[in-house]
């Protein structure tokens, strides 16, 4: 009797005791950023400019003394961390949808940084450089070309030596920005592969293995004969892995290059700078490049932010976007052309804290 | 030592009732937290439910572009992939659990071979990835050209292969103990009728030890069903439903760490959410009838 009495006191103040550890989470914890210093930024987001925005970082600490930690936790991830709030950028490689930007709490402003690309690599014997065009990409990718020798392959390059060898197609398994860049641009150039799979970071693939990071699609294809997938340029480039040169919308077969894809975002940019620069209309453009983007709000005086620390921010990304610039070639991205500055420099102008404009 | 006094037998009550607490509430702290790791996954995961249904557990198409999602190819990757794995893993686990349980069970050589299999749980599996990339997919590939099936090297088959050795040394550390438990009195008693060791391991010590061999089996089992990193290397990743073994495929676990990330959007964050339910209940089921088989080999 006595045992069970006790028995049931110490289980109710176990309970007890874990309600009031239920209780403690009700009390506002506060965030680290509130008490963290004007001069200490967070960002998080894409891991595809990780590399660019790790030395321009580091340089401009050096610089103005300002410290910004940056977590390249994936485009989603920077997303979602923004429109929790609790870091001062995001960053990501598509633009963000406009479901996202309505599920968002406040209005969000998109600032290019640099550019990427996506390329076309493959494993056949003699590693030849191939023309390819768009149609042809999305046809071996939706599993319709299946053997290298096929008709539209060998018409496009009469010269090459290609054999029956099968097409293993490699696509990402991860979902990933390198993902819809691609898709985006097969979505443009055929009208089948833009019914299904579509474009996104993550596709439901109709043929072919999947392979996770770049580091797995060019793992996988290094080591399967007749294997054809898409890796980022960098990360091609860095590896000395064969790259097809790509059919543009003005008929130019175009090797991927630091200047053909700053040369494709030599069109038209709209004001809010979200666009697709896929298939490009430039002469001289690479098909599959693209804007990577850091995100802030438009209004700065949020979750009572500091007026300096707003400053900070914008001031960071204003000099991402001009001096900045010079350390994206050595690091083999692709700077912004002119006019892409100009649509930055617009948007960062915008940006208010109290109805005001920062910069 | 002699008891005083009240006052010393209240201070030794005290430890006892403040131990014992102790370990109540550290039992009672892994319920809950398994019942709140289920009701978290339930509640994150009802967006999803409402948007898709029941078709989420049968559906084949897994689009997230289309915000259609079903994890019935998932379901079946990881089934096959765990089930071949285990096939391929028990007639190994049981032949050294026997070496070690019974026929090794002293000496240096015995702590040094039952250390190297313990080591084997130790490895990442991002390890094993790699062996199994590097080395097994080179091997299988050239299998899969001689059977003339398409020689992707990755599948079904080799997650299946890497997937055995890493559950060995689960089943293997339980089935060893299980086997050393066995009475002598009844290996004695077989070998004074005349029995071979052949025969007292086939009808003395299997027997004896069934429902401890089928615990570490379903150990393993346990683990392979979970296990995400290495298999989503060497699975191929592809969601259609699987005609051979050395078809790609992929497993519930891979497609959550593959997708998680980059997945934007409630429907489809909460899809992955649902597959992770998914998976907390299908490996429930399993142990559930696993615990049942249990029961029925129990001697007594």
């Amino acid at each position: 009797m006595k045992t069970k009495i006790k028995t049931t006191i110490n289980l109710a103040a176990v309970i007890i005791l874990l309600f009031s550890m239920a209780a403690f989470k009700n009390y506002k914890v506060v965030k680290p950023i509130a008490i963290a210093d004007d001069n200490e930024l967070t960002g998080a987001g894409a891991t595809f400019p990780f590399p660019f925005y790790s030395k321009l970082f580091d340089e401009y600490n050096k610089k103005t003394s300002i410290k910004v930690n940056y977590q390249s936790i994936g485009s989603g991830g920077g997303i979602k961390q923004l429109q929790a709030k609790t870091v001062d950028f995001g960053a990501s490689d598509a633009p963000m949808s406009d479901e996202e930007l309505k599920n968002s709490p406040a209005p969000i402003a998109h600032i290019p940084t640099c550019l990427g690309a996506d390329v076309v690599t493959y494993n056949i014997p003699g590693e030849p450089t191939l023309q390819l065009s768009g149609d042809v990409v999305a046809d071996i990718f939706l599993g319709k070309i299946t053997k290298w020798n096929d008709a539209r392959i060998t018409k496009l390059n009469p010269t090459a030596k290609l054999t029956d060898l099968a097409i293993s197609v490699v696509h990402r398994s991860d979902g990933s920005g390198t993902t819809y860049i691609f898709s985006d641009y097969l979505s443009k150039v055929s009208a089948e592969w833009n019914t299904k799979p579509g474009k996104g970071k993550s596709l439901e693939w109709p043929a072919g293995l999947g392979a996770k990071g770049n580091e797995g699609v060019a793992g996988m294809v290094k080591q399967t004969p007749g294997a054809i997938g898409y890796v980022e340029l960098i990360y091609a480039q860095q590896n000395k892995m064969p790259m097809a040169k790509l059919k543009n919308k003005s008929g130019n077969f175009i090797e991927a290059t630091l200047a053909s894809v700053s040369a494709a975002a030599n069109v038209k940019i709209p004001d809010d700078a979200r666009v697709s620069i896929t298939d490009t209309d430039a002469k001289d453009g690479y098909p599959i490049s693209s804007f990577t983007y850091l995100l802030v709000y438009k209004t700065q005086n949020y979750e009572g932010r500091a007026e300096a620390k707003a400053k900070n921010t914008l001031k960071l990304i204003w000099w991402t976007t001009h001096e900045g610039q010079q350390f994206a070639s050595p690091l083999m991205y692709a700077p912004l052309p002119k006019e892409a500055i100009a649509v930055a420099e617009k948007i960062l102008k915008s940006v208010t804290f109290n109805g005001k404009a920062i910069l | 030592m002699q008891l005083t006094g009240t006052k010393q037998i209240r201070k030794l009550q005290f430890g006892e009732i403040f131990f014992r607490n102790g370990l109540a509430l550290s039992a009672l702290a892994l319920g809950i937290i398994l019942l709140a790791i289920f009701i978290t996954i339930l509640v994150a995961s009802i967006p999803s439910i409402k948007a898709i249904g029941i078709s989420f557990f049968y559906g084949k198409t897994w689009n997230p572009v289309e915000n259609d999602f079903g994890g019935l190819p998932f379901l079946i990757g990881t089934l096959i992939t765990s089930l071949l794995a285990l096939i391929i893993s028990i007639p190994f686990s049981i032949a050294v659990g026997l070496f070690l349980g019974e026929y090794f069970t002293k000496g240096f050589l015995s702590v040094f071979f039952k250390n190297i299999i313990e080591l084997l749980a130790a490895i990442p599996s991002v390890i094993y990835g790699f062996v199994g990339m590097f080395v097994l997919v080179p091997f299988v590939r050239d299998l899969e050209t001689s059977l003339n099936v398409p020689p992707y090297g990755v599948g079904i088959f080799t997650a299946s292969i890497i997937l055995s050795i890493m559950v060995i040394p689960y089943s293997v550390s339980l089935i060893r103990q299980v086997i050393m438990l066995v009475p002598s009195s009844y290996k004695e008693a077989a070998y004074s009728l005349g029995a071979t060791r052949y025969e007292v391991i086939k009808n003395v010590i299997l027997p004896y030890t069934r429902s401890g061999i089928f615990a570490g089996i379903l150990l393993s089992l346990g683990r392979a069903l979970g296990e995400t990193m290495a298999v989503t290397m060497l699975i191929g990743n592809s969601q259609i439903i699987p005609k051979s073994i050395f078809a790609p495929s992929n497993t519930m676990a891979s497609v959550i760490a593959n997708e998680f990330t980059e997945a934007t959007g409630d429907v489809y964050l909460s899809a992955l959410v649902e597959m992770g339910l998914f998976l907390f209940v299908v490996t429930t089921i399993i142990n559930v009838i696993g615990r049942q088989i249990i029961k029925r080999f129990s001697i007594n």
